[in-house]
């Protein structure tokens, strides 16, 4: 079953390309025999280039030429052309590509109104042709941040298009979430019309948050430069290193932080592509982990971060992986989890660890976490016999839970400090297809999210009360 | 007779490789402890039972492969045949490429209809390769979405295509702290509706079967494949051929209709528990000794007090005094009253087994007999390199509690109406869940009123 991810922006392109970059070093560990199997048909096709670059897709046999099923879309050139110029210039070909040259100007509306209806054919028309090229489509990854303007509007207004052209596949979106430092003024604005959206038409989304993955990149730095001994690090096992083997590379500067999402998408796809006790597919993380449609915000965790090198040091206990993944330090999100309420719990685990660990974790772990009462024991959890590149073992765990409410009324609050006051808002209104109405309902759209959150709170702790059973009459 | 095995989703194909596997050892194995005549006669029973010959160098399972998405039937053929020893016939797996999602209603509303015919097509032309069809036998887990849901389905098909054919299901229960958060519902929709179509349903519960591996086998790291494996040794001692006590000489030929009627007297009360006596590692088994009484009565306590295994069973659970007057409801709490019971005995010496302890009236409800209620299969071929070896095939209250107990889960969840819209979206609405809940509410109270 094939996932196709969209990165739609200068961010979700960033964040696309790691990805790409590091979905060709999995495979090309993992895939020692140079033969195009179904784990690479998930997100690459094989083409045959020998008379050129519109050569017939190749289903079975040798790898020859593998594109990468992907669209890029950004209003900018600048990104998309690194790209194209890059390693990576042969992954892809023109026909996925969607660019122009101003940009949106951090609008959210230039975005979605213009922007969109300007591309809407073209997008339309490139998807079904990538579509086509898929005996199988499962779901959509759309990749971008919330804080801008193409990202979050043309970004938002792909989802839309998806919902309308192919129903029944699964959306996912990863949402790089502006912080109050962010230097974007209208980032709060841009951001609320897109959660409007992400309400209404994903089916999940993984809110990232560039604090947590700053600080995750410091942690690194400073294991790596502590200068203990024994503390040498496996390059490749960084969670925030590039598949570039060179070292010298000078690597952007969002790079290490890109790598980690890259990361993530990578783990969360990994049981759907390979094999293991306990497969663990995108449409089961979408069924298990979304018990209301709009609460459907997943707060993530990835773990190890790193890998040590020296085979003398005995490898982390597999529990300390379990431990980590519930620790703040690893989330992509600042949020605290253990002092609110999970609504639910998903666990995939990768690498040589077996059904008795996950359940030796799990027994452990629970006392220490508040569970809504209609969901007391729901663990969600998925065994994937392949590890990462430089890992033995990983965990990815994703959460439902109620700690993402503070996130949403701080981007409220935010929202509201510039609204009140009308500021910028002309540079909105003007655009054709844009009222008042628009701010309004978004803002009603996140406050209705808020208090869906504010009523399960109120759940916690309370007294567990049992509904009564059915009677029969004997 | 033959049996058609349907393999249902990942678990079901997991276990299904796992039991053929254990089969065929069994009977390549050279520790039959009896003369070359039975053991010969042994082979050829099993072999007609579970395999058939073809033009195939080694022996083909009588099997149909059903998954949703490729991965598990994949490894499943490809382990099989790189055994050596068995392999799938290639032409009898039916896989697609999304997989259920594990959405029970999107395997029996929508993969259900939507493959039928592929799916019967595979079962119908296993079905003819058999000389005489002896039945069914489905494995699926009741967590997920394909084998539950699409299996629930599938059961339903098989019962209206072959209705006078024997259908025996095999259900894994998942480990009650999730394997999968939706597990519940799912659970309650599959046992409702195979409680409709299906003649038996032999269960396996995860926690049990894990706790086996942990304190019996001594396995420390334990994976689904050692789960499996425990699984495919105790549904091998069920299975393979035996002497029934009125089927003179020779091998039973008739393996599921025997096992229906010695267990299923009555429609109400279709859930099959299975235990079995020794489970040790193969390594402990030269240094293991086992005197045939101290068998039996463990296995007894392990009847009256629900014990999944012979160590930590509960000796002060007695049954009730003979000639009490008062009906069930004096029962002691924790007594396990059986319906029907069936022993089958494996290895040397079983001709002399005394097994009057099975017999006592104050196991069974009311309204049976023992000579009704109690069954006894034999055979001095030693099974899977035990010496001596004893099933227990219990039609009693043994999964009472463990299906309250979910009922319960799924109920507290239905009430918050928690991912209902999951199921709605496929067809599956509220009304559909009140009456699954229904059936397994009376279910839950014909077994507690034993």
């Amino acid at each position: 079953a094939v996932s196709l991810p969209f990165a739609v922006g200068q961010c979700g392109n960033q964040v696309g390309c790691r990805f790409w970059d590091l979905a060709l070093r999995e495979h090309a560990a993992v895939n020692k025999k140079g033969v195009y199997d179904e784990a690479l048909s998930s997100f690459f096709r094989n083409v045959d280039t020998r008379s050129g670059d519109n050569g017939p897709d190749i289903y079975k046999g040798k790898i020859c030429s593998l594109k990468a099923r992907a669209l890029l879309i950004d209003m900018e050139e600048g990104v998309v052309n690194e790209i194209l110029q890059g390693p990576l210039r042969d992954v892809f070909d023109s026909k996925q590509l969607i660019t122009d040259v101003s940009g949106s100007g951090n609008n959210w509306a230039v975005g979605h109104k213009i922007y969109g209806c300007q591309y809407r054919e073209n997008i339309v028309e490139k998807l079904r042709k990538t579509a086509e090229h898929c005996d199988c489509l499962q779901c959509f990854f759309i990749i971008h941040s919330m804080g801008g303007g193409t990202g979050s509007g043309l970004g938002t207004f792909v989802l839309n298009l998806l919902e309308e052209e192919f129903p029944e596949v699964y959306r996912f979106v990863t949402s790089v979430y502006p912080s109050g430092e962010d230097d974007v003024i209208t980032s709060p604005y841009n951001s609320v019309l897109a959660m409007k959206e992400l309400n209404e038409h994903a089916d999940c989304v993984l809110p990232i948050e560039n604090e947590s993955l700053f600080e995750i990149v410091n942690k690194i730095h400073q294991m790596i430069n502590s200068g203990k001994l024994g503390s040498i690090v496996k390059q490749n096992s960084l969670v925030t290193s590039s598949a570039g083997s060179s070292k010298t590379l000078q690597e952007k500067p969002f790079d290490a932080m890109n790598n980690i999402v890259a990361n993530l998408l990578l783990n969360l796809t990994s049981s759907a592509r390979f094999e293991g006790s306990l497969n663990m597919d995108l449409n089961e993380i979408s069924m298990n982990l979304v018990p209301f449609p709009r609460l459907h915000y997943l707060v993530s965790s990835l773990t190890p971060l790193y890998t040590l090198a020296d085979v003398n040091v005995p490898s982390r206990r597999l529990d300390q992986m379990f431990s980590d993944a519930f620790s703040r330090d690893h989330q992509l999100i600042r949020a605290d989890p253990k002092h609110s309420l999970y609504l639910a719990c998903a666990l995939l685990v990768r690498g040589n660890v077996q059904v008795s660990d996950l359940r030796r974790n799990i027994e452990r772990l629970k006392p220490s976490l508040n569970f809504v009462s209609w969901n007391q024991e729901g663990w969600k959890t998925g065994l994937c016999s392949v590890p990462p590149v430089g890992h033995s073992h990983s965990l990815l765990a994703l959460a439902n839970n109620t700690c993402v409410k503070p996130t949403f009324i701080e981007l409220k609050d935010r929202f509201m400090k510039l609204y009140k006051k009308k500021a910028h808002l002309h540079h909105y209104l003007q655009i054709d297809g844009m009222e008042q109405s628009c701010f309004s309902e978004a803002i009603s759209s996140l406050s209705d999210l808020i208090e869906e959150y504010n009523e399960l709170d109120a759940t916690k702790g309370g007294p567990r009360i049992y509904p009564s059973r059915l009677k029969i009459a004997v | 007779m033959s049996i058609v095995t349907v393999q249902l989703g990942q678990c079901g194909n997991q276990i299904g490789h796992e039991v053929f596997s254990a089969l065929c050892r069994d009977i390549r194995g050279t520790h039959g402890l009896c003369s070359k005549k039975e053991n010969e006669s042994y082979q050829d029973s099993c072999k007609e039972r579970f395999f058939c010959e073809e033009e195939s160098a080694v022996p083909v399972a009588r099997a149909v492969l059903v998954d949703m998405e490729p991965k598990v039937i994949s490894q499943t053929l490809s382990l099989a045949a790189s055994s050596g020893h068995w392999r799938y016939s290639s032409h009898s797996h039916f896989c697609q490429k999304q997989g259920s999602g594990n959405n029970w209603a999107n395997g029996y509303s929508v993969h259900g209809p939507r493959h039928k015919e592929a799916i019967m097509n595979l079962v119908q032309k296993e079905a003819e390769k058999c000389d005489r069809l002896g039945g069914f036998f489905t494995i699926m887990s009741m967590a997920g979405g394909t084998g539950s849901g699409l299996g629930a389905f599938v059961t339903q098909c098989l019962r209206d295509a072959f209705p006078s054919s024997f259908l025996l299901n095999h259900v894994i229960w998942p480990y009650g702290t999730g394997e999968v958060i939706v597990q519940n519902y799912n659970s309650v929709l599959t046992l409702s509706h195979l409680y409709r179509s299906s003649d038996a349903l032999l269960v396996h519960e995860n926690d049990a079967i894990h706790k086996i591996c942990a304190q019996l086998m001594n396995i420390k790291q334990i994976s689904f494949r050692d789960v499996n494996a425990v699984i495919a040794h105790q549904l091998g001692s069920m299975f393979q051929p035996t002497h029934t006590a009125a089927g003179g000489s020779g091998y039973s030929r008739n393996p599921l209709g025997d096992l229906m009627e010695t267990l299923v007297p009555h429609p109400e009360f279709r859930m099959l528990g299975l235990r079995n006596i020794p489970q040790m590692p193969e390594n402990s088994l030269p240094y293991s000794t086992f005197s045939w009484p101290g068998l039996i009565k463990h296995l007894r306590q392990m009847l009256i007090a629900n014990a999944q295994m012979e160590e930590g069973i509960d000796w002060q659970v007695r049954p009730p005094h003979p000639g009490s007057s008062i009906p069930s409801t004096n029962k002691p709490l924790h007594f396990n009253t059986s319906i029907a019971n069936l022993v089958i005995l494996r290895g040397k010496d079983v001709h002399s087994v005394d097994l009057g302890c099975f017999q006592d009236p104050s196991l069974y409800t009311s309204w049976l007999t023992p000579q009704d209620a109690f069954n006894a299969w034999k055979t001095p071929r030693a099974f899977n390199k035990y010496e001596k070896c004893a099933a227990l095939v219990s039609n009693s209250q043994f999964l009472l509690k463990p299906l309250d107990s979910i009922v319960a889960k799924a109920w507290n969840m239905f009430a918050s109406k928690a991912y209902l819209h999951q199921y709605t979206k496929f067809g599956i609405q509220e009304e559909d869940f009140l009456d699954c809940f229904t059936t397994l509410e009376q279910v839950i109270s014909s077994y507690t009123n034993l």
